[in-house]
């Protein structure tokens, strides 16, 4: 048994390790070359505001992404799988596009403020905590709705038949199927969301309506780049750190393993009940697609005028951030994959801490402190493009990780006993076992790990040279000549590559599956 | 294996540098090296004398080229950095990296500026641009804009020049009462943005009356666009200036090709570039005068702090600021 482990045994750890010291030598080398550690009162506040946003903005898009899943989980529609795709699209857009996307629906000259002054009522304002809030809502509430979505699939067809046999009204089946699924499951959603609110900056910022919607992110910023007081920074990061690390722990310890058993993988929606409750279901369904679906029409409607004033440079730095991505992704699915493996069999607080300290980095102190550690070996300009691919690994890691354990978990209670019995080990248990039960989470996680790097920006900017500059450089440089149109054009060509690797490997995993 | 893999790597990247060519490298910020920035038309015409190899490498913004310098130290392959502003001047001075260029230049600056390290190669005033047929009575001064109910979005100083550019235009107009100045528009500021293409992208798109640029942005709309919608405000307490600036690093391994392109830069061929790129005042009016536009909203004040002034200014103006503006 303990022979049989060891491949993997052995990988995970070391790949945990690595990824740990990919997020702590940075900020080592930060802090090694800054002076004063010490923090002033106004780091304070922003070490309170980025919390309570972060924790305001998880708890929304969980509560709300609940409903939203559930009805997409029982009802059947027209197209029901195309609005399950799209569910992808908010969460990989750009902030800043994301935040112009809101401003077209919610902003001061929006459709909402339109409607409300048209019928007489007094204009709400986007900005302040509550705009900050609605933005992260939108961006991660599909995030959230798919991984809760992935729980409901994962109800064995088995329990639900007995369920339906038993008579269970919608009452008894929450109790006894849908609370034990969300007991295992929303502890990890409401942990990658607040992590990544944590770390938010442009959106905060931008709609936080002034100084006093400050993130830890915008101290280390003025820290590095004004001041350039590295031990100031680093403090800021370890800080930021140490509060993702305190949120996984707690996540780690309220996840409670569903424990439904194995079943014959027929698939079977939960009974869909009717009377009032479909109603309910029906305008959820309807509210959530307005509210995603405006901003993203609202983006492509204002990216579309700047298509034709493109500059030539945008092709090769779309092909660039194509095979960033693609190289991305795979290393990050084998990764993702070796760890969440390795945790069904024997959770570890190691790895769980080495699976989601990555979001809590802050992406400056990881660019800054990387460049360090780069340039007394090599220019750094030189290893722009693996350096990138290294940093969205390790970012986008801790997504896919969160969305595979659940099922590695389940795989490990049905399986991992036959299989071993079986001496069903190495390549043949994953080409036999794991793969095929495995392929809807893993394209969907494949899908994200991919867009997610295509968007990355942050580390980049400090390496690319003249020639290495990714589409998102592209938007950011474009917007600062003041060519706006063409900036939004080559915005909604970056959303639309995302969003076409996203299908391409979530459709791709699905259909594997089915 | 991997160890070849890496030496190849690294032999592409020092190849050129072996070449018979001297290279003379400029760290610069994005958008002067972009295609569209004036980049490609300096290096074209710089290369034309130099019998060289001129490389940019963008390193962000101006702020982020200040850290760039510190990060690399005395290691770093820039022979000259262009792009710092006089807000980050004093800090760039400090560092020590910067040796001195030795120049009096004669320049068409609305005011003296000369400093033993680094030459102004192209400036601008800021100023809150609005839209003229939405728009019809702008405010004239901090004042009469605090007391208005028009809604403004500005750059935080804490992340963009621009921003910072801000606080000191209101602490070199008002002096100890820039704190009163700020509370009276903390009702007009809609928020505060990043840098400076979110503040003027969320103005393009309607979000607020008023946004903080610079009294060149007017042109662009017009010379770019054929819009002559836009107009910059002028103001009675004088308008702030930032003053783009270029040095060469005491580091720098092909001193003269520096002090080459330092000269370089201050002529007709480099300076005729900006305008319409940077869409900057040229340090040096070009012979073939300025732009249409350029003209338009001239300040009648300019003002401007000295590098140590700016410096020594900044953290309690932000203080003041962040105080006055949180709710």
């Amino acid at each position: 048994m303990a022979n049989r482990a060891r491949p993997l045994g052995l990988a995970a750890p070391t790949l945990a390790a690595l990824l740990l010291a990919l997020v702590m030598a940075p900020l080592a080398a930060v802090g090694w070359r800054g002076a004063d550690m010490t923090l002033r009162p106004s780091d304070w506040m922003a070490v309170r505001f980025s919390v309570t946003q972060a924790i305001l903005s998880a708890v929304f898009s969980t509560l709300l992404a609940i409903p939203v899943a559930r009805a997409l989980a029982r009802r059947r529609f027209p197209g029901r799988a195309a609005l399950i795709t799209l569910m992808g699209a908010p969460f990989l857009l750009p902030a800043v596009v994301a935040v112009l996307g809101l401003l077209a629906v919610f902003g001061r000259s929006g459709l909402l403020n339109t409607v409300l002054v048209a019928l007489g009522l007094p204009p709400v304002s986007i900005f302040g905590l509550h705009g900050v809030v609605l933005a992260h809502v939108f961006l991660n509430l599909p995030l959230a709705t798919r991984m809760l979505l992935q729980g409901w699939l994962a109800i064995p067809a088995e329990r639900i038949r007995l369920a339906q046999s038993l008579g269970f009204g919608p009452a008894e089946t929450f109790r006894h199927l849908e609370r034990p699924m969300l007991r295992e499951v929303v502890p990890g959603v409401l942990l990658v969301i607040l992590v990544i609110c944590l770390t938010s900056f442009a959106v905060v910022i931008t709609l936080g309506g002034g100084p006093s919607a400050t993130t830890i992110e915008l101290a280390i910023y003025q820290a590095v780049r004004f001041e350039f007081d590295l031990g100031r920074a680093a403090v800021l990061a370890g800080l930021q750190l140490a509060l993702g690390g305190m949120a996984a722990l707690v996540a780690w310890t309220f996840s409670r393993p569903a424990g439904f058993g194995s079943g014959l993988d027929r698939v079977l929606a939960l009974a869909a009940p009717s009377g009032w409750r479909r109603g309910v279901d029906a305008t959820l369904l309807i509210s959530a697609t307005l509210f995603l679906a405006l901003p993203l029409l609202a983006v492509l409607l204002r990216g579309l005028p700047g298509l034709t004033d493109l500059p030539p440079s945008v092709l090769p730095s779309a092909a660039r951030s194509i095979l960033v991505a693609l190289a991305s992704a795979l290393l990050t699915t084998v990764a993702a994959l070796t760890l969440a493996l390795a945790s069904a069999r024997r959770p570890r607080a190691l790895l769980e801490l080495a699976a989601t300290l990555p979001l809590a980095t802050s992406g400056l102190v990881l660019g800054t402190g990387l460049f360090l550690l780069i340039q007394p070996f090599a220019p750094p300009m030189a290893l722009a493009l693996p350096v990138t691919i290294l940093v969205n690994v390790a970012l986008s890691l801790p997504y896919l990780y969160r969305i595979l354990l659940p099922e590695t978990r389940a795989l490990q209670a049905d399986y991992g006993r036959l299989a071993d019995s079986l001496a069903l080990t190495g390549w043949s248990r994953l080409r036999w076992l794991v793969l095929p039960r495995l392929a809807r989470p893993l394209g969907f996680g494949a899908g994200i790990a991919a867009a997610l790097s295509m968007g990355d920006l942050g580390v980049i900017a400090l390496f690319a040279g003249e020639r290495q500059a990714t589409l998102p450089l592209v938007v950011s440089q474009l917007a600062g000549a003041y060519r706006m149109d063409a900036a939004a054009a080559a915005a909604l060509i970056l959303v639309a590559l995302s969003f076409a690797l996203f299908w391409a490997f979530d459709a791709g995993g699905r259909r594997v599956a089915a | 294996m991997k160890q070849h893999l890496l030496a190849a790597g690294l032999l592409t990247v020092a190849l050129p540098a072996m070449a018979e060519t001297p290279v003379l490298t400029v760290l610069t910020y994005d958008s002067f090296t972009s295609e569209w920035g004036p980049g490609p038309a300096v290096e074209k015409a710089f290369e034309a004398t130099c019998a060289c190899d001129l490389q940019f490498v963008p390193a962000g913004d101006g702020a982020a080229l200040l850290a760039r310098i510190q990060l690399e130290g005395a290691a770093s392959d820039a022979d000259v950095v262009l792009g710092l502003d006089t807000s980050l001047a004093a800090a760039a001075a400090a560092t020590q990296l910067f040796a001195p260029h030795g120049k009096t230049p004669v320049t068409n600056l609305p005011v003296a500026y000369a400093d033993p390290l680094f030459l102004p190669f192209d400036w601008g005033w800021f100023a809150f641009v609005y839209d003229k047929t939405k728009l019809p009575e702008p405010p004239k001064t901090f004042e009469a804009l605090a007391a208005s109910d028009l809604k403004v979005v500005i750059e935080d100083p804490r992340s963009s020049t621009p921003g910072l550019g801000l606080l000191l235009w209101v602490k070199a107009a008002y002096g100890d009462k820039a704190a009163e100045i700020w509370k009276g528009l903390a009702d007009n500021i809609v928020t505060v943005t990043p840098g400076w293409s979110e503040a003027y992208g969320l103005f393009l798109e309607g979000e607020a009356d008023m946004v903080l640029s610079y009294t060149t942005s007017p042109a662009y709309h017009l010379i770019a666009e054929s819009d002559d919608t836009k107009a910059a405000a002028l103001f009675d307490e004088g308008h702030y200036m930032q003053i783009e600036v270029a040095g060469k690093l005491a580091a720098s391994d092909q001193p003269e090709l520096a002090d080459k392109f330092l000269d370089f830069m201050l002529t007709d061929a480099f300076q005729s570039a900006l305008p319409k790129t940077n869409w900057m005042y040229p340090a040096v009016t070009p012979a073939a005068g300025l732009p249409q536009g350029f003209d338009t909203f001239r300040p009648a004040k300019s003002l401007l702090m000295t590098p140590e002034e700016a410096q020594a200014a900044r953290d309690p103006a932000l203080t003041e600021w962040q105080t006055a503006l949180a709710r």
